[in-house]
C-alpha cells in the first residue's frame, strides 16, 4: 500500500480520448468543472465575505463579489476581536501557533527520523514490537490517552505550557514519522550502510554522515506532514493549553462561536482565512510533494 | 597457515537453518570463490566473515586472531559490494577517504593511500566527481578502491559484477585477477556466476541450502563433481543424467534401459558400491563426439536429431539416448535439422557416476 | 538481528569474547528510549489507565471507587450517548459511502488523460489542507439561513426555498456531512488515483483488444484490482469518522440543542466540562471498542493470508 501511496502523482495511464469535442469529454469536463464549483466555492465565499462591510453583509448576497471592498474585518480580525478577556484579535493565537510549530516540528521529526534509522538498520530483540505497538498506537482514538497525558504533563509541570503541547506533538507525530522515515531508509540498499559499517562508522556516524544527508526529500514531506498537522490542530491546542497560549485554530473558534456581541460575519471569515493561509500556503508552494506528504500522513486518520 | 579460517559455523534466523556447521579454511594469498543459487547461504557466509551479520554459533578466525564477535572495522577486511553501495552525497576521494578517517589516520597517509589505489585502478581523473557521475565500471572500480586503501590482507567480495553488462563484467573480471596476482592478497569472492567461478577461482566451494557441497581447485570441481547438484550446477549446458543400475561381477557396467555401458578407465571413489544398485551416470554434452570423431569412443550410438539450438560457435542439438534427453554439441558449421540421424560416442572413463540415493559420487 | 543466546556460551562467559546481547546495539537502544516510552508508557499504559479507571465512580478527580460497569450502564441510558451514536452511525454511513463513491469517480476521470490535471486535483484536494474548525466555521456561515444559500436562492426569486440543515435537529447532522465531505474526498480521491495509476497499463491495453468500454473496464476490472486501495481508503475514512470532533464543534457546537452531539465531544464534554471523568473513560472505552471491530477484520485481510515477507 506504501508504494503506490507515495508516488501518487505518476504519470496518467488511462487511454488518452480521441476527439477533443467527443461527448466523452463534455461529460468528464462537464462533471469536473462542476464538482470544482462545490470545492471552490467556500473559499469563494470566504474571500469576498472578508472584503464586505457588514451592511453590504446584511443585503443578502453572500456569492457576489464586495461593492465597496474594505480591509477592515482583516484588521479588526488580526488585531481587535476579542476572546473572553483579551482583545487583541488572532495576532496572539498565531504567535503562539508558531512558538508550538516549530519545536514541535523540530523535536518529532529529529525524533522520529532516528527511531526509522534504528528499525530499519541496527534491528534489536523487541524493536519489531515496539513499532508495532507505536502503529496500532496511531490507531487509538485520542480520546482514551487525553486525560492519562493530562496526569503525565501535570507531574513534570508543563500541564498547560507550550512545551506541554509539543510533547503531545511530538509523541502523536510519532508513529506516522516514524513509519515515514523506517520505510525510507529501509528502501535505501542495506550494503551502503554495511558498507559504512566496514568503513568503521557506527550508530551516530552513520546516521549524521551517510543517512540524514540522504534523506532530504523525506524530510521536506515530514516537515509538509507536522506543519499542516500541528497548525490545524484543535483538539490538543485545547485541552492541554490556556487561554493565554490557545494555538490560531482555538482561538479562532472563540471568536467566532462566541455568545456575545453582534455576529460580525466578515470579521469571522477574515479570521477563518487568516488561520487557514498557513496551510494554504503550504499546500499551494509545494505541491506534489504535499500531495505524498499528505498520502503517506493519510495512515494517521 | 590460514589467513580466514571458519570453525563450526552455524546461522540461524529464527527457525531457519541459513548456514549449518560450516567449516572452511583459506590460506594466505587465496583466491576462493563461493558459488551457489541464491539461498544457498554464500552471501550470509561473506556477511560472517565480515561482521555484518552476528553468527549463531561457531567462530571465525583472520590471521589467527579470533573475530567472532568484533566489528567489521577491526577485522582488517575490505568489501565490495554488488551494489557498489558508494555514499551518494561524497565525492570519489570522499568515499575512499571515509573510512580511513574513521580511523583517524593522519591526513598525508590518507592521501597517500588514495593516491596509490587511484593510480592501481586507474581512477585519477575521477577523484573530484559524485558517484551519479560514474558509469557502472567506473563506480565498481571506486568500490574496489575503498577496500584498496584500507591496505587490509582479506578482501571480500559479495556478486561484485552482477550489476555489469556482459561486456563490462569479462573485462572487470580480468582486472580483478589481474588485481590478485598483484597484490597476492587472500581474495573471498561470492557470485552465483559459473564462469566466473571458474576463471577467478584458486578453488571454488559449492553451497547450496547452507553447506559447503564441494571445496576443490576449479579442475577438479568440473571433471570429479563430488555430487550430482554440483555436476548439475556446473557447466552449461547441463550435464546429461541418464537413470539406470550397476551390474556385473564388480559392479562396474551400467545399465540403462537395454544398453549396457562398461565402466571401464572410470576411477571409481566409492569402493562399497554393488551390483544390481541403482545409479546416474552424467555425461557433459561437450563430452560427447559425433560422427567420424564418435566412431573412436568406447560407447556409440544413432541418435534422431529433435531440436536444433545454433549458438554461433558450436551448436546444441537435442535428442534421446536409452530412451532418456540427450542433449549433445556440434560445430557450430554442422547443418543437421529435426529428423537426421546422428552417430555419437562418449568415453565413460571421463563421465561421472552417482548413487541415486544419496546423490553422490560413485 | 541479535544473536539467539547459545547455552554453551551462557555457561562459559565470553571464552571468545561474545558480548551479552543485552549490550549488543547499545546505541540503537539508546536511541530508541523515546519511542520505547511513547509506546509503552503513553500509548499502552494511558490506553489501559484510562479503561481501568472507566470501572470507577471518578467525578473531579481519578479516584479507585470501583464501581462495576456502573459508568456503562448509565452511559446506554444517557439519551445525548444514544443521540450521539445515532449521529455517528448516520455521518459514518454517509461519509463512507459518498466519499469512497466521490473519490472514485474523480480519480477514475482525473485518470482520462485529461488536460489541466494538476489544477483539477489541486482544485479538489485543497480543502484537506486546512483545519476541520476553518472547514465547520465556513459552511456554518454558507448554509446560515439569513445570509448564506438560502438566501440568495430566494433573492433570485424561489421564495419557498429552504435549505437550512443545520438549524433543524433531524437535518443538521447531514450539515455537518457536506462539510465532511468537502474536505475529506480529495484525500481518497488522491489515494484512488495513486491506485489507478498503480495499475498495469497492459490491463488497458488488454481490455481494448478485448473490446471491453471504459466504464465496464473500470467497474469489473480495475475496482476489483484496487481492492487493497479501497480496504486503506475505508480505514482511513473509518478512522477520521470515530475522531469526529473539531467540525462539530466549530459548525454547531452540538446543537441545536444535542441534536449533533458525537461520541468525541460527548467524551470531552464529560471529562473536562462536565468534571464526570468516569462517564468519559467508559464512553472513550466505547470508542476505543468500535475501533477494535473496525481495525480487526482490517488487520485480518492486510496481514492474515501472508504471514510478512
Amino acid at each position: 500500500m506504501a508504494d503506490t501511496i507515495l508516488n501518487p502523482v505518476a504519470e496518467a495511464r488511462g487511454p488518452r480520448p480521441k476527439k477533443a469535442f467527443s461527448r466523452a469529454n463534455i461529460f468528464i469536463y462537464g462533471t469536473l468543472l462542476l464538482v470544482s464549483v462545490y470545492y471552490l466555492l467556500p473559499l469563494y465565499v470566504m474571500i469576498v465575505t472578508s472584503f464586505k462591510g457588514m451592511p453590504e453583509i446584511r443585503l443578502g448576497n453572500v456569492f457576489g463579489p464586495p461593492l465597496e471592498p474594505t480591509f477592515q474585518p482583516w484588521v479588526k480580525a488580526w488585531a481587535e476581536a476579542c476572546t473572553g478577556i483579551n482583545c487583541d484579535g488572532l495576532s496572539r493565537g498565531f504567535s503562539n501557533s508558531v512558538k508550538i510549530l516549530i519545536p514541535s516540528v523540530t523535536l518529532s521529526i529529529l525524533i522520529a527520523s532516528v527511531n526509522g534509522y534504528a528499525l530499519a538498520n541496527w534491528k534489536f530483540k523487541g524493536s519489531e514490537t515496539f513499532f508495532t505497538i507505536l502503529i496500532i498506537g496511531a490507531f487509538i482514538p485520542y480520546q482514551t490517552m487525553l486525560y492519562p497525558i493530562v496526569i503525565m504533563l501535570r507531574e513534570i509541570k508543563l500541564m498547560g505550557s507550550i512545551w506541554g503541547l509539543v510533547l503531545v506533538h511530538t509523541v502523536f507525530g510519532m508513529p506516522i514519522l516514524t513509519l515515514l522515515f523506517r520505510n525510507y531508509f529501509t528502501s535505501i540498499p542495506d550494503e551502503l550502510f554495511k558498507a559504512a559499517r566496514v568503513d568503521g562508522a557506527g550508530f551516530w556516524g552513520i546516521y549524521f554522515k551517510i543517512m540524514l544527508p540522504m534523506s532530504l526529500p523525506i524530510i521536506v514531506v515530514a516537515i509538509i506532514l507536522q506543519v499542516t498537522g500541528i497548525w490545524n490542530d484543535f483538539l490538543f491546542g485545547v485541552i492541554y493549553t490556556k487561554p493565554d497560549t490557545y494555538p490560531m485554530t482555538v482561538q479562532l473558534n472563540n471568536i467566532v462561536n462566541s455568545v456575545q456581541g453582534v455576529k460580525e460575519y466578515n470579521v469571522n471569515m477574515a479570521a477563518t482565512l487568516l488561520t487557514g493561509l498557513v496551510p494554504l500556503v503550504i499546500y499551494f508552494i509545494s505541491g506534489k510533494l504535499f500531495v505524498r506528504g499528505i498520502a503517506a500522513g493519510a495512515v494517521k486518520g | 597457515m590460514a589467513t580466514v579460517s571458519v570453525k563450526d559455523l552455524v546461522l540461524n534466523f529464527g527457525a531457519v537453518k541459513v548456514l549449518r556447521d560450516l567449516n572452511l579454511n583459506i590460506p594466505t594469498g587465496e583466491f576462493l570463490v563461493l558459488l551457489g543459487a541464491s539461498g544457498s547461504g554464500k552471501s550470509t557466509l561473506l556477511n560472517c566473515i565480515a561482521g555484518l551479520l552476528d553468527v549463531t554459533d561457531g567462530q571465525i578466525f583472520i590471521d589467527d586472531k579470533n573475530v567472532t564477535w568484533s566489528e567489521p572495522k577491526d577485522r582488517g577486511i575490505g568489501m565490495v559490494f554488488q551494489s557498489y553501495a558508494l555514499y551518494p552525497q561524497m565525492t570519489v576521494k570522499g568515499n575512499l577517504s571515509f573510512g580511513l578517517k574513521n580511523a583517524k589516520l593522519p591526513k598525508a597517509e590518507i592521501e597517500k593511500r588514495i593516491e596509490r589505489a587511484a593510480s592501481v585502478l586507474q581512477i585519477e581523473p575521477l577523484l573530484d566527481r559524485k558517484p551519479s557521475a560514474l558509469s557502472g565500471g567506473q563506480r565498481q572500480r571506486v568500490a574496489i578502491g575503498r577496500a584498496l586503501v584500507r591496505d587490509v590482507d582479506v578482501f571480500l567480495f559479495d556478486e561484485p559484477l552482477s550489476n555489469l553488462d556482459a561486456k563490462l563484467r569479462a573485462d572487470l573480471r580480468v582486472e580483478i585477477k589481474r588485481l590478485h596476482q598483484r597484490l597476492k592478497n587472500t581474495m573471498i569472492y561470492v557470485t552465483h556466476d559459473q564462469v566466473e567461478a571458474m576463471t577467478l577461482a584458486d578453488r571454488i566451494a559449492v553451497m547450496s541450502q547452507g553447506i559447503i557441497l564441494q571445496l576443490d581447485t576449479p579442475n577438479v570441481i568440473y571433471n570429479r563433481p563430488a555430487n550430482k547438484y554440483v555436476a548439475g550446477f556446473i557447466g552449461s549446458p547441463e550435464m546429461n543424467f541418464l537413470d539406470g543400475s550397476l551390474s556385473g561381477a564388480k559392479a562396474d557396467i551400467f545399465e540403462t534401459d537395454d544398453k549396457k555401458i562398461k565402466l571401464s578407465g572410470y576411477t571409481f571413489s566409492e569402493q562399497n558400491r554393488s551390483s544390481a544398485q541403482s545409479a546416474i551416470l552424467g555425461v557433459r554434452p561437450e563430452q560427447v563426439a559425433v560422427n567420424d570423431h564418435a566412431e573412436a569412443m568406447p560407447v556409440t550410438e544413432s541418435v534422431e536429431v529433435e531440436l536444433v539450438e545454433p549458438m554461433g560457435a558450436d551448436t546444441l542439438v537435442w535428442s534421446t539416448f536409452a530412451k532418456q534427453p540427450f542433449r549433445f554439441r556440434m560445430e557450430g558449421t554442422a547443418i543437421v535439422s529435426p529428423g537426421d540421424k546422428v552417430k555419437i560416442g562418449f568415453d565413460p572413463a571421463k563421465a561421472s557416476l552417482f548413487d541415486t540415493d544419496t546423490e553422490l559420487r560413485l | 538481528m541479535s544473536a539467539t543466546t547459545e547455552p554453551s556460551a551462557a555457561r562459559d562467559p565470553a571464552p571468545d569474547g561474545k558480548p551479552n546481547p543485552l549490550f549488543r546495539n547499545l546505541s540503537a537502544k539508546f536511541a530508541s528510549i523515546p519511542m520505547i516510552i511513547t509506546a509503552l508508557v503513553v500509548f499502552v499504559g494511558g490506553t489501559i489507565w484510562t479503561i481501568v479507571y472507566s470501572f470507577t465512580n471518578s467525578k473531579l478527580l481519578p479516584r479507585t471507587n470501583f464501581v462495576g460497569f456502573d459508568q456503562y450502564e448509565r452511559l446506554w441510558s444517557t439519551r445525548r450517548w444514544m443521540v450521539s451514536i445515532e449521529n455517528l452511525a448516520i455521518y459514518g454511513i454517509c461519509s463512507l459511502i459518498l466519499t469512497l463513491v466521490i473519490g472514485f469517480t474523480l480519480a477514475a476521470l482525473l485518470d482520462r488523460k485529461i488536460r489541466f490535471e494538476n489544477t483539477f486535483r489541486t482544485i479538489f484536494l485543497y480543502p484537506f489542507a486546512l483545519s476541520f474548525i476553518v472547514t465547520g466555521l465556513t459552511w456554518q456561515w454558507i448554509l446560515n439561513p439569513d445570509f448564506g444559500l438560502q438566501n440568495v436562492v430566494r433573492n433570485w426569486g424561489w421564495e419557498s426555498f429552504t435549505f437550512n440543515p443545520l438549524n433543524d435537529p433531524d437535518t443538521v447532522i447531514y450539515g455537518i456531512l457536506i462539510a465532511g465531505i468537502w474536505q475529506g474526498s480529495g484525500l481518497i480521491m488522491c489515494i484512488m488515483l495513486a491506485g489507478l495509476r498503480g495499475i498495469d497499463e497492459d490491463i488497458w491495453k488488454a481490455a481494448r483488444v478485448d473490446g471491453i468500454g471504459t466504464v465496464k473496464t473500470y467497474l469489473r476490472i480495475i475496482l476489483p484490482m484496487m481492492r487493497p486501495v479501497i480496504i486503506t481508503s475505508l480505514v482511513l475514512i473509518a478512522s477520521g469518522i470515530i475522531k469526529l470532533y473539531d467540525l462539530v464543534v466549530a459548525q454547531t457546537n452540538g446543537g441545536p440543542g444535542i441534536a449533533s452531539e458525537v461520541p468525541a465531544k460527548y467524551v470531552i464534554n464529560y471529562m473536562f466540562r462536565a468534571q464526570n471523568l468516569g462517564q468519559g473513560f467508559a464512553a472513550s472505552t466505547m470508542m476505543l471498542l468500535s475501533v477494535i471491530i473496525i481495525l480487526i477484520p482490517w488487520a485480518y485481510l492486510e496481514f492474515g493470508g501472508r504471514k510478512r515477507g
